[in-house]
């Protein structure tokens, strides 16, 4: 019994649920398969041949963006302006949102059609005026696939945990063609290869990625006087500057002012996205455009900055990464994220404590999260958030092999991927997710995925996902059931499957 | 289709169940709105609304050169709405200026909490806690309202109304909360629904209550009218009257909720915000047509309703340099509904000159948020002064209520 529990702990509190044999592999060393999956370097990068870099993406698109445009000015000459209007209204027009087939829909190396279209996207074939699809909904659609199989994959799921931390930390949305592209490849280039590396390389790699950029504006964001501003009257855009100070790094109450938020979108002017259309060896790359770069030194929390280019941001970056409000702002956060909504106060000091004297150790981090008996110790309350759900599920029950149905019932849960509906990312709180339309949307995923799954033997899935924890209740429930897709539905709504 | 079998079934898992909505706290106030059985709807535009480029000063002598080529003008190729000679509508909001002019719309200027940075999520926390300051967000204040009212009253024993996959903080708390949101996925079979009831009764009271909750008002939908099926998310224009479609219908029915929360997203304008034409255009549009939606939905209701959109605060009275505005603070509250006595833009107007503008870059707030609040609140259910002061707005009894906000 102790053992099945420490098992469990390790495979559903650190990571994404057991698949049918993870219990009985785990029971013997849950703490020693934790530890195992830090040290696999190749469970961390999702490095893929297939799967095109940010700057490819960005190029293909920004590609595909002006053939359509010279398309547009070719056939309809004195309508160029009203075409632009039909075009960008239909880009913001949502794809009806209509219930996935079971069955019916494409493999998940196929095409997901506009039905399970995450908000804001433009659905295929509607962009194009015979230019063909879009290529940001299949480049997309290809990231989530690879994605979902390294979810599944995974030993044990802490790494790929982590990966979802950090990338909901440093969250972008899918505001538009260009950051839907380049979404995937943010997790894949800026998150992944960082998490268990220093914070402050994590956050240098976020701040200059190019979808982080396009989704904050910064890419629009020019210095007052600067050399670029002289010729238009563009200027300041203080988006990154304030959530950077606010959501990455110090915290909302870490100290800093408006006159703080300013001057760092002074020092980040500059910090932008090679145009794909002006540059064919950097375009869709970050790139430091020093005409846009406000001149002079700059005062942040009363440390002066002098002007050194692009430098003047790395510096204020790395003194933003090593400040102590960054270390409670994280150690509070991680804490909350991996034990519950209101962490024991001496295991987020512990965690602030090695942030601050390891520089920033993210790996570090992880270890002393594993070596904390509170983490081991919390009684399993936290509601998994939609994603942990239907991860967790998918590692149970087997691969996914329905993409289209995946991300539609992301999307109905409220937690498709990469679009939180803000930069604060997607709530944490087992308040925000345990609503009644919340769960009764899980019961409807759940039915899906119990009809998909129909073969399988419930009380054996049962025993794979609680060994000996479960309630006489739930297994009763399963035992009771008038269907192996109904037992499998209950098992997967079961107090014990939605908590951890 | 079987749906009154589903519905009569959960019925029967319910009867058995007990009440929907045990009442587990004492009333705290008389009820005292006579015989007027009210409906308040409060819409949350997260993002910070650009309340100048929405209610436009256009008799401000300094507007145009602050909003540049995005400032509304009541002589352009697409003009404003005139509202009062000094203020003019956006013209993405036909319906908001048709009820203005019926007397069913208001407009409160130069508005804010008192919330005074410019953080997103603090500024939202405020709003809709009701809190003096960040960090207290367990409940909103509308739920805490509604806990207030004496058991078994009408208002509140249907409870209030979520409605979004996560409902919003505003309607958060101890009274119960309806949820809903636009159907996506083909429902469960009610078989599997009831046996999950019956497993959470056995092991956890609050995934029992919630799925009661969501099973119950998917039921209520669907008794009055065809399934309501998501077009878009919250920031979406159509998304925003599906919504409203559905939490109008539920508005409607004598034994539904009476007080509903929504919250819409997209409104954080840094860049390219439009003018006439735009994203903030767009979204405006939506909001208008979920306003739209409550007036046609709501039939006979519509009398007695009042509906106000708020948000966490305003935007920088300038236009950025990339043709868009960044956090401010002074904004708009639109309210709408038969139950408003309109055709009014009630403002102190500060002015938009340098030195009007606080910090020399947003409207400076004259009334607060809350006051409005209160103001409807007290005349349109007669929720007493100091329960509102203490319990719903705490720390706000120098803050008068705004009164004849309502007809």
């Amino acid at each position: 019994m102790s053992d099945d529990r420490a098992a469990l702990t390790a495979l559903c509190r650190f990571g994404l649920g057991p698949r049918p044999d993870d219990l009985a592999r785990l029971r013997s060393d849950p703490r020693g398969a934790l530890l195992d999956e830090l040290a696999r370097p190749a469970a961390i990068r999702l490095d893929d041949p297939q799967l095109p870099t940010s700057q490819q993406a960005i190029a293909r698109y920004a590609a595909h963006q002006r053939v359509v445009s010279r398309a547009r000015q070719q056939r309809a000459p004195g309508e160029e302006r009203a075409g632009a209007t039909a075009v960008a209204l239909r880009g913001e027009a949502q794809p009806g949102m209509a219930a996935p087939a079971m069955g019916g829909g494409s493999a998940l190396s196929g095409k997901m059609s506009a039905e399970t279209a995450p908000p804001g996207m433009t659905p295929p074939g509607m962009a194009g005026i015979g230019a063909g699809p879009s290529p940001d909904v299949p480049l997309y659609e290809q990231e989530v696939a690879a994605r979902l199989i390294r979810v599944h994959d995974a030993l044990v799921g802490f790494t790929e945990r982590l990966v979802m931390f950090w990338a909901n930390h440093f969250a972008i949305a899918l505001k538009d063609g260009p950051v839907r592209s380049a979404a995937g490849p943010f997790e894949r280039e800026a998150i992944r290869p960082h998490i268990l590396g220093r914070f402050a390389d994590m956050l240098k790699a976020a701040e200059q990625h190019p979808a982080m950029l396009f989704y904050l504006d910064n890419n629009q964001s020019i210095g007052p006087t600067s050399n670029a501003a002289l010729k238009n009257r563009r200027g300041l855009n203080e988006n990154l500057a304030r959530e950077m100070l606010e959501l990455h790094t110090l915290g909302v109450d870490g100290g800093y002012t408006q006159a703080d938020v300013t001057a760092l979108a002074r020092i980040l002017t500059g910090w932008t996205v090679a145009s794909a259309d002006e540059d064919a060896l950097h375009g869709g790359s970050f790139t430091f455009a020093p005409v846009r770069h406000e001149p002079g030194e700059q005062k942040l929390l009363g440390r002066s900055y002098p002007d050194d280019g692009v430098g003047q941001g790395e510096a204020a970056l790395l003194a933003l990464a090593a400040h102590p409000a960054t270390a409670r702002h994280i150690a509070r956060k991680f804490a909350a994220h991996f034990v519950a909504d209101a962490p024991p106060p001496a295991l987020v000091e512990r965690l602030a404590t090695s942030f601050r004297t390891s520089g920033g150790d993210l790996g570090e981090l992880a270890r002393v999260l594993i070596d904390s008996p509170e983490a081991w110790d919390a009684a399993a309350t936290k509601m998994r958030s939609p994603q942990e759900f239907l991860f967790a599920a998918v590692r149970l029950t087997g691969k996914p092999d329905q993409l289209k149905t995946a991300l539609g019932q992301l999307v109905a849960m409220g937690q498709p991927m990469w679009n939180p509906g803000s930069p604060k990312g997607y709530a944490d709180g087992s308040d925000d997710w345990l609503s009644p339309t919340g769960i009764k949307t899980r019961l409807d995923v759940a039915d899906q995925i119990g009809r998909a799954a129909g073969a399988t033997e419930p009380l054996a899935l049962a025993t794979a996902a609680f060994g000996a924890t479960a309630s006489e209740e739930t297994l009763r429930a399963v035992r009771r059931a008038e269907s192996r897709p109904q037992a499998i539905a209950l098992l997967l709504m079961a107090p014990e499957f939605q908590r951890r | 289709m079987d749906l009154c079998e589903t519905s009569l079934s959960r019925r029967a898992v319910l009867g058995t169940s007990g009440a929907l909505f045990a009442w587990a706290f004492m009333p705290r106030f008389a009820f005292a709105a006579g015989g007027r059985d009210a409906r308040f709807v409060c819409i949350v535009l997260r993002g910070a609304l650009d309340g100048l480029a929405t209610v436009a000063p256009v008799g401000d002598p300094a507007y145009a050169g602050l909003h540049g080529d995005l400032a509304l003008s009541l002589d352009g190729e697409i003009p404003a709405l005139p509202l009062d000679g000094f203020f003019a509508l956006h013209p993405s909001m036909p319906n908001f200026a048709r009820l203005y002019k019926a007397g069913q719309a208001s407009v409160v200027h130069a508005a804010a909490t008192g919330y005074r940075e410019r953080s997103h999520f603090d500024g939202q926390d405020v709003l809709e806690s009701g809190q003096p300051a960040p960090g207290r967000t367990e409940t909103g204040w509308l739920n805490r309202f509604l806990a207030g009212l004496p058991a078994g009253e009408r208002v509140a024993s249907a409870g209030a109304l979520g409605v979004g996959p996560v409902a919003p903080l505003v309607v958060r708390g101890p009274a119960p909360v309806l949820g809903w949101s636009p159907a996506v996925l083909p429902p469960a079979g009610d078989d599997l629904a009831d046996r999950l009831v019956a497993l959470y009764a056995e092991r956890d009271p609050a995934l029992h209550r919630m799925l009661i909750e969501g099973l119950k008002t998917e039921d209520l939908i669907a008794m009055n009218g065809p399934a309501i099926r998501r077009e878009g998310g919250p920031a979406d224009p159509k998304g925003m009257s599906r919504t409203a479609l559905g939490a109008a219908r539920l508005l409607a029915q004598d034994d539904g909720p009476r007080i509903a929360g929504l919250a819409f997203e997209g409104w954080d304008t840094h860049a390219n915000e439009g003018g006439v034409k735009g994203q903030l255009a767009n979204r405006l549009r939506g909001l208008d047509d979920a306003i739209g939606v409550f007036a046609g939905t709501l039939g006979p209701k519509w009398r007695d309703t009042a509906v106000m959109v708020v948000t966490e605060f305003g935007r920088t009275a300038a236009i950025n340099g990339t043709r868009g505005t960044d956090h401010g603070t002074g904004t708009v509250v639109l309210l709408a509904g038969g139950a408003i006595r309109g055709g009014r833009v009630i403002a102190d107007w500060p002015g938009l000159s340098d030195a009007a503008l606080l910090d020399g870059r947003d409207l400076r707030p004259t009334t607060d948020v809350r006051a409005v609040a209160k103001g409807i609140l007290a005349d349109l259910f007669g929720a007493p002064a100091g329960y509102l002061a203490r319990e719903v707005f705490p720390d706000t009894a120098g803050l008068s209520p705004l009164r004849d906000l309502v007809a």
